[in-house]
């Protein structure tokens, strides 16, 4: 069944048929034809943001919170180039979305038109795949391979660009079930030998750890599922990175916390002395191996991946296995099980892992007089703990406490950005996640910084009655950088200071949300329960020690075992050739 | 299979096995893609080289099959074998990549470049060249008083070696069309 309609009816009709039900956007010349149609249906909700990097970071949140797509929909030129930071942002993390962005008409690409920018051209390296449609028959086709790219395989972000003549003009529409998606089908299952390879080993293994990734969150909740239920069932530890958190609960038996650069002394130990690393959907990261040299120097290293390209790419491994994580590791269990739930001896291991647990790395010198960040933290899991809660971060200190003192117990409910390190992510994407989880309680753990980076979608969430609680640690520095001078450039703080700060109780309050502002440890409890319990947006300014850093630490250039525990051990530790590093 | 060419079962396939990682040589491999000839394809593929820091020594594309919108790129590129072995898990995941074969490991295979040499020159050096063109089987494509346009198809060596010789009786202008190669045998 094929049917006659405008290009932009087809764009909405498209969505429809995706089971979209939210767009972030905003309008603009060049995809005026879509809002028109958008306006005179009620099956899509589209939200005006206030800014074109909110609505990809909104749809960022929105997907990585329901597994779903994330859609956003922005105008040519600007509306198209301030989407850039929010692609590049879902391409490093894996988010899939879907981008539609405006565009001059086709006869007047490449004269350097009103708001003309050469999107395809600017988002080919931020985006996984993307299109301009210059035929009206063919844009329901388009639409469809854009929401099976984004999803298949590796997820990841999309766009399509639509000149405005292709929205106005007639042409045939195609529904999802008619289109040929071509060739592009990414290996799902591994082969039975790569599955035996897997459980021999797992059979074998003295001092396993499970070192687990954002893929699993990507591969569904049913394969978070089974990997709790293989760690369980084997008794291995398991570590994750700040992507994969919540695949594994946080109370789980197994947990050793995340690991990386800020990780937990127990994980990062684990990674350097176990004799066989089982890396599911993670991907070797700077930032998790430290120096590569002596990354985990004794394991044989097993690594599940989607993409053939993360294999062997910074770290070699003696098992690459190209697969979705729940595919595998469903074979796996299957196959463990039927050989006979063989493992080895392991109390010697988890002896060893207890050693390193007792020396409680994430200890912090609390105050009775100001707020540390990690306390108000500890505060915000204890009394949030057991709530619907989805967390978003934006980026810095306050984002590695986040992930060290917030237990997940579920996957989709933290969500930060990893790979690209985005101030200003997490505002936009609380906004997103609450959209699609209007009775949750959202929380966005933000810096001071990073937060005025995309403050203005405090519109947003007023407009939308969205009750997103922005919990700021404010300790009036760019911390990370702070931290980072302090370390490595001789205590030269250039340009770290937050300085001519907003007041902030005041700012909410000029939206007509709520502003509460806590300085000190004996009011926080009440505090945070007054945000909690407030049914509207909540700016929450919370003045945390200033010169507070982020521990423990792999400073940049050094290998897991050589981790920086506290400010003890700090003298002298950082070598200049470190520096060079990021 | 992957465009890593990891074979099934391969637990043997693990990067230990391969080579010896720590050693930097280079090498050279000339890569064939098949695309789908749409817009931007080749774009897409270089911009790829040039974001990830790869070199490109030579590049040819041109569409093979016409009704299935088949090109041929082919890329004579160099890396350690662990970039090599990047390069095509790179490029065989962009979407409209539907092949990446490895000619300098997939076998034996041919390879051909095409360049036309503009030689300027009289008396003997002209003399000369003829002669030399002839021994290389350049044919003479364009010819005035004063200078000749020979015509050569063959290996990049055997080119590199002819420029060489026409260098010092008066080559001016030289034009190459890049790598064309493909596997040699029966199967495509
Ligand atoms: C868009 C962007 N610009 C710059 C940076 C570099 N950067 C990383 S953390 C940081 C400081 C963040 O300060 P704040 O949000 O207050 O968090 P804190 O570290 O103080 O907790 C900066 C500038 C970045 N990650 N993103
Ligand atoms: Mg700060």
């Amino acid at each position: 069944m094929t049917r006659q309609m405008t290009g932009a009816k087809m764009v909405v009709q498209a969505l429809k048929d995706q089971g979209v039900d939210t767009v972030f956007g905003y309008p603009g010349g060049a995809v005026l034809p879509i809002y028109d149609e958008i306006f005179q249906q009620n099956d899509i909700k589209h939200v005006l943001v206030r800014h074109e990097q909110a609505a990809v970071h909104a749809a960022e949140g929105y997907a990585r919170s329901t597994g779903k797509v994330g859609v956003a929909l922005v105008t040519s030129g600007p509306g198209a180039t301030n989407a850039v930071t929010g692609l590049t942002d879902a391409l490093m993390d894996s988010i899939p979305i879907v981008v539609l962005s405006g565009q001059v008409p086709t006869f007047m690409i490449g004269t350097d038109g009103f708001q003309e920018a050469d999107t395809v051209g600017i988002t080919r390296p931020c985006t996984k795949h993307n299109w301009l449609v210059k035929d009206t028959d063919k844009l329901s086709e388009t639409l469809h391979q854009a929401f099976h790219v984004a999803t298949s395989g590796r997820p990841g972000p999309v766009l399509v660009d639509l000149p405005k003549d292709v929205q106005f003009a007639d042409g045939e529409y195609t529904p999802p079930a008619k289109v040929k998606m071509g060739h592009y089908k990414p290996r799902l299952k591994a082969s039975i030998e790569e599955i035996n390879d897997i459980v021999a080993l797992i059979e074998k293994a003295e001092r396993p750890v499970f070192y687990t990734g954002g893929g699993v969150i990507n591969s569904g909740p049913g394969a978070s599922q089974l990997l709790r239920e293989l760690v369980d069932a084997t008794g291995f530890p398991i570590t994750s990175t700040l992507m994969g958190l919540g695949a594994y609960p946080a109370s789980g038996k197994g947990w050793l916390g995340m690991l990386g650069m800020h990780g937990l002394y127990e994980a990062n130990m684990a990674m350097h002395g176990c004799d066989l690393m089982i890396n599911i959907g993670a991907r070797f990261d700077d930032r998790i191996t430290g120096r590569i040299q002596d990354f985990s120097p004794n394991s044989k290293k097993i690594h599940v991946d989607i993409d053939p390209s993360s294999i062997n790419k910074i770290i070699h491994v003696d098992l690459p296995v190209i697969g979705d994580v729940g595919h595998v590791l469903e074979d796996v269990l299957k196959v463990w099980k039927s050989r006979g739930r063989k493992k080895a001896d392991l109390s010697a291991w988890w002896a060893q892992i207890e050693e390193w647990k007792e020396v409680r790395c994430l200890t912090y010198k609390n105050s009775e007089t100001v707020i540390k960040p990690q306390y108000a933290l500890e505060r915000l899991e204890a009394l949030t703990k057991g709530m619907d809660r989805y967390v978003t971060t934006e980026v810095g200190q306050h984002q590695m406490w986040a992930a060290q003192f917030l237990g997940f117990e579920d996957p989709n409910r933290w969500m930060t950005s990893g790979g690209l390190g985005t101030m200003g992510y997490g505002f936009p994407a609380s906004i997103g996640v609450q959209m699609a989880h209007p009775q949750s309680l959202v929380i966005n753990v933000a810096g001071e910084a990073s937060w005025l980076m995309n403050m203005q979608e405090m519109g947003t969430a007023m407009q939308y009655r969205l009750p997103v609680k922005q919990f700021i640690l404010n300790n009036e520095r760019l911390g990370m950088v702070r931290q980072w001078q302090q370390l490595l450039h001789g205590e030269r703080y250039s340009s770290s200071w937050s300085e001519s700060l907003p007041d902030f109780v005041k700012l909410a309050e000029a939206f007509g949300a709520k502003g509460i502002q806590c300085s000190d440890p004996k009011d926080l409890d009440d505090a945070i329960m007054e945000m909690i319990k407030y049914d509207g947006p909540v700016i929450f300014d919370c003045l945390v020690e200033k010169h507070e850093n982020c521990f423990p630490m792999i400073p940049s250039g050094k290998p897991h075992n050589e981790m920086l525990l506290g400010e003890a051990s700090v003298e002298g530790a950082i070598k200049s050739d470190g520096a060079v590093l990021v | 299979m992957s465009a890593l060419r990891i074979q099934h079962g391969s637990s043997s396939h693990s990067a230990y096995d391969l080579r010896d990682y720590h050693a930097e040589v280079i090498e050279k491999h000339t890569l064939a893609v098949l695309v789908d000839n749409e817009a931007g394809v080749l774009a897409r593929v270089i911009g790829l080289f040039s974001g990830r820091g790869y070199n490109i020594e030579s590049l040819t594309v041109a569409e093979v099959d016409h009704e299935g919108h088949r090109s041929r790129i082919t890329v004579v590129t160099t890396g350690t074998r662990d970039v090599i072995e990047q390069i095509k898990a790179q490029v065989g995941r962009i979407v409209p990549v539907h092949e990446v074969h490895d000619l300098t490991v997939e076998g034996p295979s041919i390879e051909r470049e095409l360049a036309l040499f503009k030689v300027e020159g009289t008396g003997n050096n002209r003399i000369e060249a003829l002669r030399l063109a002839e021994i290389f089987r350049a044919n003479v494509v364009d010819s005035t008083l004063e200078s000749f346009v020979f015509e050569m198809t063959g290996t990049s060596e055997k080119i590199d070696a002819f420029a060489e010789l026409m260098r010092p009786l008066g080559l001016v202008e030289t034009a190459r069309t890049g790598v064309a190669a493909l596997a040699r045998g029966g199967k495509a």
